[in-house]
């Protein structure tokens, strides 16, 4: 089924937030910090206030004790949390740090207006290697903590001392999970209008999370929070970047309350790349201890993560996912993981597409290579030889997480078929004897999705769906999740279309809007679907009982011989005797023949809570050749073979996967985002920071296995995220096995072409 | 995202714009097609009090052979030197030098004039305006003079343009018979532009050994240069891929290479190498089948 | 201060006085209200602003309203003719070539600008075509689909101007 979505954004008749202009409408440019540690000592700020244009200069002074700080949401023991404004007061942590905003009545005027302002910052020493920042000489980048450790977090299970004991052989390597940079194409940016009448204060934002964000609005202005009313209108883009409350947000809200005229500010990609967070910045150091059948006993990791300067929503959170998903597909029986989340004067990480699967996908996935490469054994060998067998699910981890469904081998099984994996390797060593470089990466992954349950969330991992029958028979789908460019006005259209027997052309779907939409917990961690998909699919079914029991009455049977036919509801074995949905709908609204104690109209909401998190599986395939004379990768074949549980749109899952393994090849061959040791960053634009454009991505071939998810009645179990946690690993992979006649055993992310090249020179190709 | 205020102008003739310029002195920059100067003004990383907008003259954007020269107006865009079927006859390295520039969009405003005057040195076409012995027309209210490519560019966005001259023409003979040439670029994955991008045009004679070699090469220095270390190895000699190897591994001699977060000098220089043999050994190639 | 100029959108005809350093795209989206061209970068890489000046696909970003003077532009809210969409746009819906759409009325346009020139692209040439435009959802193989999708539908028509 073609997009619903997609008639106005082809035509360029969607609104994103820059596209909204209100009358009297303000605009708001921000002054930010070109030093990564620094104290504030004075802000002239009179020659940008006598500006032609300009209405108001604002600076941390004019907040302090109005706003309140920036929310970070992760509960960890111990966890330093340093306070976070929307404008700094006192002291500056990183590059980008708010100092002042100007706003003007247009934006020309306002961009103007910042170079006018007057800052004395008086330099202090910066930090930017985590490693360096754990030592006793590192500068501090909160002065208040004693050191820069913002927080440790341990999990031990399984004896893994004893299983060391026990190896054959112990493999040990270091991981470095570079820092990227999401770029979702549109920018943030916040348009906020308080109407004094009503006491409405309403906030468009580029946003994941509209519910979540109004809450935090109301706590950070002190409104009430039925008086703030959010608004996520198309959003272009997220990758988990939108999945946080930022100080602009707040910012602009205070703006537009306090000058009484609406307030737009859109974020440049300087400052996208600046102030947005970051993703990823984890080193590790994993050691497996392995019998030399292939077994593998157990494993050790050792977790540094840069965090930044300060905690955005989830950040030190971020790293326990890794955490959690660590052992892989695998079943190893013992575990021991030490996390260290370290400040640094950078942005802050957080949530970026994966979030902390990828990095434990990655390790693992490199290490079972590494695994494969010591004991002289084929990478797909040691991979079966681990896996959980179909009849060990559900399957506990030693980590503490339930893997609800799975048969990894199948999907193995295909991949390997799919990529024709025993020629591929005749065919390698045909060419390593010619000097040319062919490699075959796989990487088998599991990961966690489907955020809920809430247990083991920072908040809420329900989530909210209404879904109103109107009186001409139309349908009206309110839900929680704030869907982004996943497609779920049109998944979730098929979906109720289907349970009611009715068109999808006939069903809307809104999203986005507090005061449309109940509570509702947002998009992110491939949830839309298996948690807001469930709690709409489940509150159908309550109107589907519902019409049901009236068209009984209405028919004169039992309500339990009522089924939902097409477009109508018919007394099961006798397709004569029928009501038509749209006489039964009126009858709900017109209310005047109803069953006893039935309430009047169709409208039903369902909070659902999943049991558990969904672990969606797979195998891909990558095929490199890396050019001998220049490092270069290129990448011959990919093919994915994805397990998402049951499908509802396959177009729209391919579009995921397709995605999802374009943005981690960006992260293994070219994205990083690079601080100097002052903290500037070098990579501050699209001209320094490679994101993959059409001619650098090979055509991808994508097949599934379905295993359904038990957790949830649709079987579904989330995609969005896929892709990115599969590919990094089966990109590098392929790589390191394309140099293995060198010795290579190990290359640093991302794969530059002269990393590739120094190792081909040093050994002499 | 904004550029800062400027004064405006746009002549409708050279005379005019060399007027102006002649008035606003180094307050001004000329603008041509835009595609190095607005993203900076936009950055703010240029802040020029005056624009003069020479895309209002006619007549500085043209392609023609007269007597086997070939002459380029200045405002010609990359897009048209790319699909210019003369170019393609009788300079074939320019058009596909061209086409290695940004992106169609780029090429559609980017111009020939606003590039070389702009001496980014990443930029591509110097590569091939080197390799192609070219003359850069230089006009002013005193006149006109030509400088070559060589002398052309002085240093990293520093050319020979003094104050109060435009870049109105670039021109240079077309291919003899049993030429060939090619431009092979390994291109910085954000940006598109050179690391190392390498104009390579050789000419056969009778007995196939090259009677011209030439060999521009950009992105490896502060100013693009030729590679005169490769040619003296190729002139006069008879071309083979061993001897076409054995001369691009004078692709650097007496330069220094420059080093950032993509490349290290040392993997420039390397590179130089390898991509000179790739230009070359393409070029002679193309050279033979003219047989 | 302020120049005046005449342009033609989407074949309607406008004046305005501008102050010189307006962008093309500010121009479109605050004085004319034509949002559907985006904006996602300040350095002329991403795409997001692109239209057709004079059927030529240009990064609107990095022209100033004052050098579009005189020009015919088409943005992608001008694309459809007589209700009916472009076979590119077309293309797009069939094949889901977009997500989030941000970059997609700029990506749409430069399919659109390029089986103008080129009806029968290959694969390559689609990629080579469309690298000006950064797209960060969909891996781009669905845009390639969509636009080779168009290129055949053209192809049945008997082709169609832009």
């Amino acid at each position: 089924m073609k997009r619903k979505e997609d008639p106005r954004l082809i035509q360029g008749l969607g609104h994103y937030v820059d596209d909204l202009s209100l009358p009297g409408q303000l605009y708001a440019a921000i002054l930010r910090s070109p030093h990564a540690h620094a104290r504030l000592r004075k802000i002239d700020r009179s020659a940008a206030e006598r500006a032609a244009g300009v209405v108001a200069v604002i600076t941390g002074e004019d907040i302090r004790g109005v706003l309140g700080t920036i929310p970070v949401a992760a509960a960890l023991p111990e966890l330093k949390v340093p306070p976070h404004y929307p404008l700094a007061i006192d002291n500056i942590c990183y590059v980008g740090e708010p100092v002042a905003v100007v706003v003007a009545d247009d934006r020309y005027r306002a961009r103007d207006a910042v170079d006018l302002i007057e800052v004395d910052y008086e330099p202090l020493p910066a930090v930017t290697d985590p490693e360096k920042a754990l030592e006793k000489s590192s500068p501090r980048v909160h002065e208040q903590f004693k050191d820069n450790q913002a927080c440790l977090w341990k999990i031990e299970a399984g004896f893994p001392d004893r299983a060391f004991k026990k190896a054959d052989r112990i493999v040990r390597q270091r991981f470095l999970n570079q820092r990227l940079i999401p770029v979702a194409m549109e920018p943030r940016g916040v348009l906020a209008s308080y109407d004094p009448g009503p006491e409405l204060l309403t906030v468009w934002s580029s946003t994941q999370i509209p519910h979540l964000l109004r809450t935090q609005i109301a706590a950070m202005l002190n409104v009430p929070e039925m008086r703030v009313r959010v608004i996520a209108p198309e959003v272009g883009g997220g990758f988990g970047s939108k999945l946080n409350v930022y100080g602009e947000e707040a910012l602009v809200a205070h703006l537009a309350m306090k000058l009484g005229r609406p307030v737009k500010w859109m974020e440049t990609r300087r400052e996208n790349f600046l102030a947005t967070i970051h993703g990823r910045d984890q080193i590790d150091d994993v050691e497996v201890a392995v019998k030399q059948d292939g077994r593998i006993l157990a494993l050790k990791c050792r977790l540094t993560a840069d965090l930044g300067a300060y905690h955005q929503l989830l950040t030190p959170a971020i790293p326990t996912l890794t955490g959690l998903l660590m052992l892989g597909c695998y079943k190893i029986p013992a575990v021991k993981i030490e996390y260290v989340g370290v400040f640094t004067n950078k942005m802050a990480t957080d949530a970026y597409r994966g979030a902390g699967r990828p990095e434990a996908t990655y390790l693992i996935e490199r290490m079972v290579d590494l695994v494969a490469l010591e004991l002289g054994k084929d990478p797909a060998e040691i991979r079966r030889q681990n896996f959980p067998k179909p009849k060990d699910f559900p399957y506990s981890t030693p980590t503490g997480v339930i893997y609800d469904s799975g048969n990894y081998e199948a999907t193995l099984k295909k991949a390997l078929e799919l990529a024709g994996y025993k020629k591929l390797r005749e065919e390698q060593k045909k060419l390593w004897k010619q000097g040319r470089y062919l490699g075959i990466g796989l990487s088998t992954y599991v990961e966690i999705c489907a955020m809920g349950p809430s247990s083991a969330m920072p908040a809420g991992g329900w989530e909210s769906g209404t879904v109103r029958i109107e009186p001409t028979g139309k349908v009206t789908v309110l839900t929680g999740a704030s869907p982004h460019g996943q497609g779920q006005e049109t998944s979730f259209a098929q979906v109720v279309a289907d349970e009611l027997g009715i068109s999808p052309d006939s069903v809307i779907v809104i999203h986005g809007d507090t005061q449309a939409v109940p509570y509702g917990i947002g998009t992110f961690g491939s949830r839309a679907t298996a948690v807001g998909g469930t709690a709409m699919f489940l509150a159908v079914q309550k109107l589907k009982d519902k019409l049901k029991r009236l068209a009984g009455h209405l028919l004169g049977v039992d309500p339990k011989r009522i089924e939902m036919g097409e477009g109508k509801l018919v007394v099961k074995g006798k397709p004569k005797k029928s009501k038509s949905f749209l006489e039964v709908v009126q009858a709900a609204y017109v209310a005047k023949t109803l069953p006893p104690n039935f309430e009047p109209g169709l409208e039903a909401t369902t909070f659902f809570e999943p049991s558990n998190f969904t672990f969606p599986f797979g195998a891909h395939v990558c095929v490199v050749e890396v050019d001998a004379e220049t490092g270069d990768v290129h990448i011959l074949r990919y093919v994915a073979v994805d397990d998402c549980g049951n499908v509802i749109n396959p177009l729209l899952v391919d579009g995921q996967v397709h995605g999802g393994i374009v943005q981690a090849l960006g992260q293994a061959l070219f994205e990083e985002a690079v601080y100097d040791e002052n903290g500037q960053l070098l990579t501050g634009e699209l001209m320094d920071y490679a994101i993959p454009r059409a001619w650098d991505v090979p055509r991808i071939e994508t097949a599934r296995t379905v295993t359904p998810s038990p957790v949830n009645p649709m079987g579904v179990k989330g995609v969005g995220e896929a892709g990115t946690i599969a590919a990094t690993p089966a990109i590098v992979n392929a790589v390191v096995d394309a140099l293995r006649p060198l010795g290579v055993r190990d290359i640093q992310m991302p794969l530059k072409r002269e990393r590739l090249w120094a190792l081909l020179e040093a050994r002499g190709s | 995202m904004i550029p800062a205020s400027f004064e405006y102008f746009a002549p409708r003739s050279l005379e005019e714009a060399l007027q102006l310029l002649a008035h606003h002195g180094t307050e001004a920059k000329l603008l041509a097609g835009g595609h190095s100067l607005l993203p900076m003004m936009k950055l703010r990383l240029a802040t020029p009090r005056t624009l003069i907008d020479l895309g209002r003259i006619r007549g500085l954007s043209y392609i023609r052979e007269d007597g086997g020269r070939i002459s380029i107006g200045a405002m010609t865009t990359h897009a048209e030197v790319e699909s210019s079927e003369l170019l393609r006859r009788r300079a074939p390295l320019l058009p596909e030098t061209a086409a290695e520039i940004g992106d169609v969009q780029v090429r559609n405003r980017g111009t020939l004039g606003g590039s070389l005057a702009h001496a980014d040195p990443a930029a591509d076409y110097p590569a091939a305006l080197l390799a192609l012995d070219a003359e850069c027309v230089l006009t002013s209210q005193k006149g006109t003079r030509t400088v070559v490519a060589k002398d052309f560019f002085v240093d990293m966005l520093t050319t020979a343009l003094q104050a109060g001259e435009i870049l109105t023409e670039v021109r240079f003979a077309a291919d003899s018979p049993r030429t060939g040439s090619a431009y092979r670029k390994l291109h910085h994955p954000a940006s598109g532009f050179a690391i190392v991008g390498v104009a390579a045009r050789l000419t056969l004679d009778a007995t196939g050994k090259g009677s011209a070699v030439s060999v521009g090469i950009t992105g490896v220095a502060p100013k693009p240069y030729r590679a005169t270390g490769v040619e003296r190895g190729l002139l006069g000699q008879t071309l083979d891929a061993k001897r076409i190897a054995e001369a691009s591994a004078q692709a650097t001699r007496g330069v220094e290479p420059l080093s950032d977060l993509q490349a290290s000098a040392r993997y420039r220089a390397a590179m130089a190498a390898v991509f000179t043999r790739r230009a070359l050994a393409a070029a002679l190639g193309r050279a033979q089948k003219q047989g | 201060m302020g120049v005046r100029i005449s342009v033609k959108v989407n074949e309607r005809s406008h004046t305005a006085e501008v102050e010189p350093r307006l962008l093309l795209v500010h121009y479109l989206r605050d004085v004319l209200g034509l949002t559907g061209t985006h904006i996602g970068c300040e350095t002329s890489l991403c795409g997001a602003c692109t239209v057709l000046l004079d059927g030529k696909a240009v990064k609107s970003c990095t022209v100033l309203a004052v050098q579009a003077d005189g020009a015919d532009i088409t943005t992608i809210e001008g694309l459809a003719r007589d209700g009916k969409l472009h076979p590119v746009q077309e293309g797009f819906w069939e094949e889901h070539g977009l997500q989030c759409g941000y970059c997609t009325p700029g990506m749409i346009l430069a399919g659109a600008a390029l089986l103008a020139e080129n009806p029968g692209p290959s694969e390559t040439e689609i990629r080579r075509a469309i690298a000006g435009n950064l797209c960060r959802c969909t891996g781009y193989q669905h845009i390639v689909n969509a636009i080779q999708s168009a290129a055949r539908k053209l192809k049945k028509s008997g082709g169609r101007k832009v």
